[in-house]
């Protein structure tokens, strides 16, 4: 039996074009749920939701707490809260202390994604000024699931990805311009 | 320096061993979240096994209370959410001042930051004398804290902007007198406060309210104990009293959803009758 698969997308500084060229690739009605884990500024995620959705024709939704994940569906963490998902494959929403100076955290979702999901899951790592989301990939390759980071050289801020790089061995590492078809290739195999 | 990973039945295990123990429940608390903090805690305190961890807290009840404290989320701010804050002073205060005494309760209050935020706003709508200020949390010791009213002076650049968002008008360092790092807040407010422990799992209702507010305790809550407490504000509330949750909370698929009515767009919603 095939598991239950999940694509969770951590960015930061610099990623948000990326995120936009792997959404229009995956395109809508993918068999699975995407979660985007995105830092920015509280009271931007309205503006957030439209441009998305004018770039890509992606309707993405933002989490509400105890939501069910449903498959074709993009999620986007609401600004100021983390998000996680319980064993039932629903989304609990967060607002403990910030992680890595970050809320929503990437770590914090990557690392309950692959409690839940194994080796169904893939974790995508963009551009990024911080050290987010390191942790998680780590833990995400510990329990089976797929890590991949933009390569730190086509990023917009390298640092994040470069972290990940120097800290673990990430199972993909690829330039800006493949990752689109790398993932929606995984997305639909 | 890599610590083992505690599993989603391992957690379940311990909070078993809690409940008997200590007759804290925490099994239904959301798992996810849980198994995150309790991870955190076996972390920070550098626990060999899984099975030395369960010993200690089965065995040592100061160290239980020390997982009681870190486990729960304590983190607050004051006047969060300038919006919301705004409706309370233009939409809710308002209604509030017409009755001849106020009772308020903020349940899950942590550290009472926003116990104070209210105290002001009363103060400001001129009705603070007529009313009484109800803090509780399950965590005595930030409930300690709450009742001391001294927060980091660091904070208060941040509670002034969002002081002004919510449209206030005064000085905002007038409501509080620094000292080094610490800010006291004014003992006229703090003497309309009534801070408890108070275990929304366990615990029934108290008193009678007109506005309750519980911001951001309920996602960490599952559905059926979400439920549970809102039967128990329910029964808190007067009629036509509000209860007031966190922005990303909702009263809409809640058992008591028919009773109440939203008000505008922010997370307030009133009970309107009985029936």
């Amino acid at each position: 039996m095939k598991p239950e698969r999940l694509l969770v997308i951590g960015g930061s500084a610099g990623s948000l074009q990326v995120i936009l060229a792997v959404l229009s690739a995956v395109g809508r009605g993918s068999p699975m749920p995407v979660l985007v884990v995105l830092h920015r500024n509280v009271g931007f995620e309205s503006t957030l939701e439209h441009l998305i959705f004018a770039r890509t024709g992606i309707s993405i939704k933002e989490v509400e707490e105890k939501e069910p994940l449903y498959k074709g569906t993009v999620y986007l963490c609401p600004a100021d809260y983390h998000v996680l998902v319980e064993a039932d494959r629903s989304f609990s929403l967060d607002y403990s202390e910030r992680v890595n100076f970050s809320r929503p955290s990437i770590d914090v979702s990557f690392r309950s994604a692959a409690d839940v999901y194994g080796p169904g899951l893939m974790a995508l790592l963009l551009s990024g000024g911080n050290a987010d989301g390191v942790e998680g990939m780590q833990y995400v390759q510990e329990r089976g699931g797929v890590t991949v980071v933009q390569d730190p050289a086509t990023a917009e801020v390298p640092y994040m990805p470069q972290h990940a790089v120097t800290r673990m061995s990430p199972d993909h590492i690829l330039p800006t311009d493949v990752l689109p078809g790398f993932i929606r290739n995984w997305v639909y195999m | 320096m890599e610590t083992s990973s505690i599993r989603y039945e391992e957690v379940e295990l311990l909070l078993d061993d809690l409940f008997s123990r200590y007759g804290y429940d925490f099994t239904e608390y959301s798992k996810a979240s849980m198994l995150r903090r309790v991870q955190r805690l076996y972390t920070l305190d550098k626990f060999p096994s899984f099975a030395e961890f369960r010993y200690r807290l089965k065995t040592d009840p100061p160290y239980f209370r020390r997982f009681v404290e870190e486990v729960t989320v304590n983190v607050t701010e004051m006047l969060r959410d300038p919006s919301f804050h705004r409706t309370l002073r233009t939409a809710i205060l308002p209604v509030l001042a017409t009755y001849p005494f106020i009772r308020i309760w903020h349940a899950g209050c942590s550290t009472g930051e926003e116990v104070y935020s209210m105290a002001i706003l009363l103060r400001e709508a001129g009705v603070l004398h007529k009313s009484l200020l109800y803090g509780t949390d399950i965590n005595p010791q930030v409930v300690e804290k709450a009742r001391k009213g001294i927060f980091p002076v660091s904070q208060m650049q941040k509670y002034s902007e969002n002081y002004i968002q919510s449209g206030g008008v005064q000085d905002f360092s007038s409501y509080y007198t620094a000292n080094y790092h610490l800010a006291k807040f004014d003992s006229s407010l703090t003497a309309r406060m009534i801070f408890s422990t108070h275990n929304l799992v366990s615990d029934s209702s108290f008193n009678e309210f007109q506005l309750i507010l519980c911001r951001n305790t309920l996602i960490y809550f599952e559905q059926e104990l979400q439920a549970k407490v809102f039967r128990l504000f329910d029964n808190s509330l007067e009629n036509f009293g509000y209860l007031a949750l966190g922005s990303k909370e909702s009263l809409r698929f809640s058992p008591i959803a028919g009773r109440y009515r939203q008000v505008g767009k922010e997370k307030i919603w009133r009970k309107i009758n009985e029936a």
